[in-house]
């Protein structure tokens, strides 16, 4: 098949090699790979080895490798992502559509607030962009690519890095970028310079008098320890897709209520003891700082805080009713969550002052007094549907709107089934009849629809409380997402704050002396570094050759 | 004297010395004509500079022990520890590559930063409950730290490209170029602007609906454009001369669009003022100030600083940021404009590194996408908070 190549220093490269593994010489017939032709100074980004994609072209695999392990292809998959990015922030997501908005509907939502612009947003999906299929799609191409070209590059990168020879083919240094020729150098010169460079955290191989130094090599390994930890995050992306990683539940609680906490099969319950809302407040004195700002905004909270009990239900018979142990009590705030046996409850909602029950009396209409003839108490949760009075009063409960309004053709409706509104249709039974007054009561209303009724009713006292909104949650791929991020970020250190240096210095047969070097960023420390190393030589400085390039073209 | 007025007092002093150390750093001009290899001139600039960094640390303690909280929790707050972290960049890299030239180019930016910031309310402000966590100032000092370091790689990018767009020859590049130093100018004038009617103490009010609700909105300049629906209270003033549209989302969209109009209005006079005195583009005038620095050296800080600033940016706008979501909200990430716009940032200088791994983009098309990138940043922190408010939004 295809055969591998023998460079004139002996060794045997592989099939596809762009620079000899061993000398560096370049390899004729292979220099367009690295897109050395025509180029005074030699590619020096993956040290000429031979890389599958660049190698094997033919089949439908190999074309697909060499696709996805192209940086360009990898650069346009990044560009794309960020553009589809960019579009999801045009108009509000649909999860954040205002909860005020005058119609939430994302068909309604969008072209009634943006116009044309908006319909065709919402059209387009782009209300729910980042769970679409197709960025999800370019996220994973990403991913792939990253695979990819990461073992691409890896497996070559690092056989060629173990096998360096200090001694080096001179058409390899002359077309570095750092590089200089020194007639006449002596071997005490040479000595110096190796003492030196030793100095400055070199490592030294030496090979019939020839120099390699080099520090710094583990920086190189940084990409693709740092692409390792982006796989590792979008593996982690896949597993919160499941249920076993994942749990996202919401429950309302009000203060007093116990309820089980949804998706543990009443496993536990909670208890909402108290719901606290604290705003700063200007008069006080720790406060007194934040005066001219408050003055200007207002209000201000300070604090969302739910102070709850956890219980986990003990069932010795099944279908019996539980017996509830208490394993938790705890105030909830935000930023500040309670977490139990691996589930983690949040603050993340409120609702103030709804009423948890209502008391009425009953007087004569005509009786200015108002002089109370009975009472009832009416529980808002879970109204009874009648009330019997002990002087034989009999009231029904006909109809309940918790939270009351007209709707469009003036019929009452409720708008939600909490009582933060509550209004009644009540039918009054005087002792011993059977015909029943119908009276309709709500806050500050109390309308007779008949105006000939002989008993009226009148809200004498009520009971509010407070209702908790609290996320309920369990996220098992966090550990993995933190791995995955720490290994990126140990990864990108690695490769940004740390560079390879190489310096080669070879004698020639006349007594003369060839250095070049090369680094993978940080030209400006590595010149520092040989220009310390040089004094007190007649060693010649490197050249820059890159500058002499831009010069030339100028 | 109380903490909050010494706070002041240090943010005012580190103004003034960042600007004295920018005619010091203007004066290394000279000093390299005369072929002085180690300027005198250079070595008081950055003396100064740092002096002026610690005047600023001090505003910052101060400020953090008056109000209790890292001051990093407004727009004010936020955009003057921006400057701040600019300008440690900025000392960073000249302690690696004493490049005395890139302070005469670093300090202004960072100072039109600080004074844009300024413009902002400054009182100390209370936190609200999601705000009130230790992952909030290690959030942010971070990407501030991260930003400003990525801010380097702008005024450098910035500076080659001054040095490398060809001025005599018409051009896209030269069009493109003289439009970003132009921008500059309308910094310039929202400060300035903003400034004289603050001295003046100029004030109207109007009343105007959105979503069926009424608001007032108070407005500090001159009112050209009138919020949307929008009635006059303020007697005796200038009418405005047209509604800012429909479309303009939020309750002070009028006040924020009349400004902007302000900025451009200002900012285009001492533009052309400008370019009346010196009679050649803002570019072409400074060209040659950088004859002298190597067009190489300024592509190599560009990319470095973007070397460095990118982890940065990376722990502390992605990392951080997901880890305080995650104890605020329960979720770490939630697509909300603010997180989105770190992410387009993040892929945007992935993109550059990459890009820097193939030859041909080096140099000026590098330059343009340092350039962009902390256009990016700028977008992320002016735009998406004023505009497309979502959680995060300050003011
Ligand atoms: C958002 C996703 C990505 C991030 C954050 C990322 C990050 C990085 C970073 C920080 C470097 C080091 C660059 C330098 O040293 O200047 C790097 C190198 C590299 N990346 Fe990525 N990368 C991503 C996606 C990709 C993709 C999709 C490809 C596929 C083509 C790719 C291919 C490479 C290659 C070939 C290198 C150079 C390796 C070397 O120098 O040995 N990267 N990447």
């Amino acid at each position: 098949m295809m055969s591998k190549v023998k460079c004139e220093c002996g060794h045997v490269n592989p099939f596809g090699t762009v620079l000899c593994e061993s000398c560096g010489k370049p390899v004729a017939g292979n220099q367009h790979i690295d897109g050395n032709e025509g180029k005074k100074l030699l590619n020096m980004r993956y040290e000429g080895t031979a890389r599958r994609s660049q190698t094997y072209t033919k089949s439908f695999v190999d074309r697909i490798w060499s696709f996805f392990s192209s940086v360009k292809v990898g650069v346009w998959l990044i560009i794309l992502a960020l553009i589809a990015s960019m579009l999801g922030t045009i108009f509000p997501q649909q999860m954040y559509i205002p909860p005020d908005a005058p119609n939430r509907n994302p068909a309604v939502f969008y072209e009634e607030q943006y116009g044309i612009l908006g319909l065709i947003f919402y059209q387009l999906g782009f209300h729910n962009l980042y769970s679409s299929w197709w960025y999800m799609i370019l996220i994973a191409l990403i991913g792939v690519s990253l695979v990819i070209c990461s073992l691409d590059r890896f497996v070559p990168l690092f056989k060629a890095l173990r096998n360096q020879k200090p001694k080096k083919h001179k058409s390899f240094l002359s077309r570095q970028r750092l590089y200089s020729e020194t007639e006449k150098v002596t071997d005490s010169e040479v000595e110096s310079v190796k003492n030196k460079l030793r100095q400055r955290c070199y490592k030294i191989a030496e090979e019939n008098g020839h120099i390699l130094a080099e520090k710094g090599r583990f920086s190189r390994w940084g990409p693709y320890v740092n692409h390792i930890g982006l796989i590792i995050i979008l593996l982690a992306a896949i597993l919160r897709f499941t249920p076993i990683f994942y749990m996202d539940e919401y429950v309302w609680v009000r203060e007093g209520e116990t309820t089980v906490l949804p998706g543990t099969d009443g496993e536990y319950y909670i208890k909402n003891k108290d719901f606290i809302l604290e705003t700063y407040d200007e008069n006080d004195e720790s406060d007194e700082r934040f005066k001219e700002a408050l003055e200007q905004v207002g209000t201000v909270v300070s604090n969302y805080q739910s102070d709850v009990i956890i219980y986990k239900a003990a069932r010795p018979i099944p279908g019996a009713e539980p017996k509830l142990e208490p394993i938790a009590e705890e105030s909830i705030q935000m930023n500040q969550p309670l977490e139990f046996e691996g589930y983690k409850l949040f603050q993340s909602g409120y609702q103030l002052n709804e009423f948890s029950s209502m008391t009425f009396k009953i007087y004569k209409t005509n009786d200015s007094k108002e002089e109370e003839l009975g009472a009832f108490t009416v529980d808002l949760m879970e109204p009874e549907s009648e009330f019997i009075l002990d002087n034989g009063f009999r009231i029904v409960l006909d109809k309940y709107y918790p939270d009351y309004y007209l709707d469009d053709n003036g019929v009452p409706a409720s708008e939600t089934n909490f009582p933060r509104n509550p209004a009644f249709v009540l039918l009054v039974y005087p002792p011993e009849s059977d015909t029943a007054e119908v009276s309709f009561l709500g806050i500050g209303k109390n309308i007779d629809p008949t105006e000939e009724n002989e008993y009226k009713l009148g809200i004498i006292d009520f009971e509010m409380h407070d209702v908790s909104g609290l996320a309920f949650r369990y996220d098992r791929s966090l550990p993995f997402f933190g791995l995955g991020a720490a290994i990126f970020m140990v990864g990108v250190i690695q490769g940004m704050y740390w560079q390879h240096r190489r310096i080669w210095i070879n004698r020639t047969k006349d007594g003369g002396l060839l250095m070049a070097a090369h680094t993978n960023k940080n030209w400006f420390g590595i010149k520092k570094d040989i220009e310390t190393v040089l004094e007190n030589t007649d060693i010649k400085m490197v050249v820059d050759q890159q500058e002499l390039d831009e010069k030339e073209k100028h | 004297m109380d903490l909050q007025n010494i706070s002041s007092m240090a943010l005012y002093i580190a103004f003034i010395l960042y600007l004295i150390a920018t005619f010091f750093f203007g004066a290394t001009i000279r000093d390299k004509r005369k072929k002085h290899k180690k300027g005198i001139a250079g070595k008081i600039g950055i003396t100064i500079t740092v002096i002026g960094f610690l005047a600023q640390l001090v505003y910052f303690i101060t400020r953090w022990i008056a109000s209790g909280h890292a001051p990093v929790s407004n727009m004010f707050e936020f955009l003057t520890f921006l400057g701040m972290s600019l300008v440690l960049g900025f000392i960073i890299i000249y302690a690696y590559y004493k490049l005395s030239f890139l302070g005469l180019f670093a300090l202004p930016i960072a100072m039109i930063i600080i004074a844009y910031g300024s413009m902002f309310s400054k009182e100390l402000a209370p936190l609200v409950p999601s705000l009130q966590s230790h992952w909030l100032y290690i959030h942010v000092t971070t990407v501030g730290l991260g930003q400003g370091i990525l801010g380097i790689s702008f005024v450098v990018g910035l500076m080659y490209l001054i040095k490398e767009v060809d001025q005599s020859v018409k051009s896209k590049s030269r069009v493109w170029l003289e439009s970003i130093l132009y921008l500059l100018f309308v910094f310039i004038g929202f400060v300035v602007i903003t400034t004289t009617f603050n001295i003046s103490n100029y004030n109207v009010t109007f009343e105007h609906s959105t979503d069926s609700q009424i608001y007032t909105t108070e407005y500090h300049l001159p009112a050209i454009a009138a919020p949307n629906e929008g009635m006059l209270l303020t007697e005796g003033v200038m009418e405005p001369w047209f509604e800012t549209p429909a479309w303009f989302q939020g309750s002070d969209s009028g006040r924020k669009f009349n400004t902007v109009i302000w900025s451009v209005i200002t900012g285009s006079i001492i533009y052309l003022i400008t370019r009346l005195i010196i009679r050649k583009r803002v570019g072409a005038a400074i060209q040659p100030l950088l004859k002298n620095i190597k067009s190489d050296l300024l592509d190599e800080i560009e990319y470095r600083s973007v070397a460095i600033g990118f982890p940065v940016f990376t722990l502390g706008g992605l990392i951080f940021a997901s880890i305080w979501a995650e104890a605020a909200w329960g979720r770490f990430w939630g697509w909300d404009p603010k997180e989105v716009w770190a992410l387009v940032t993040w892929f945007f200088y992935a993109a550059y590194l990459h890009l820097r791994l193939s030859r041909g983009w080096h140099g000026k098309k590098s330059a343009w996408l340092a350039v962009i990138g902390f256009g990016i940043i700028m977008f992320n922190l002016i735009v998406v908070n004023l505009v497309i408010a979502g959680l995060h939004s300050y003011a």
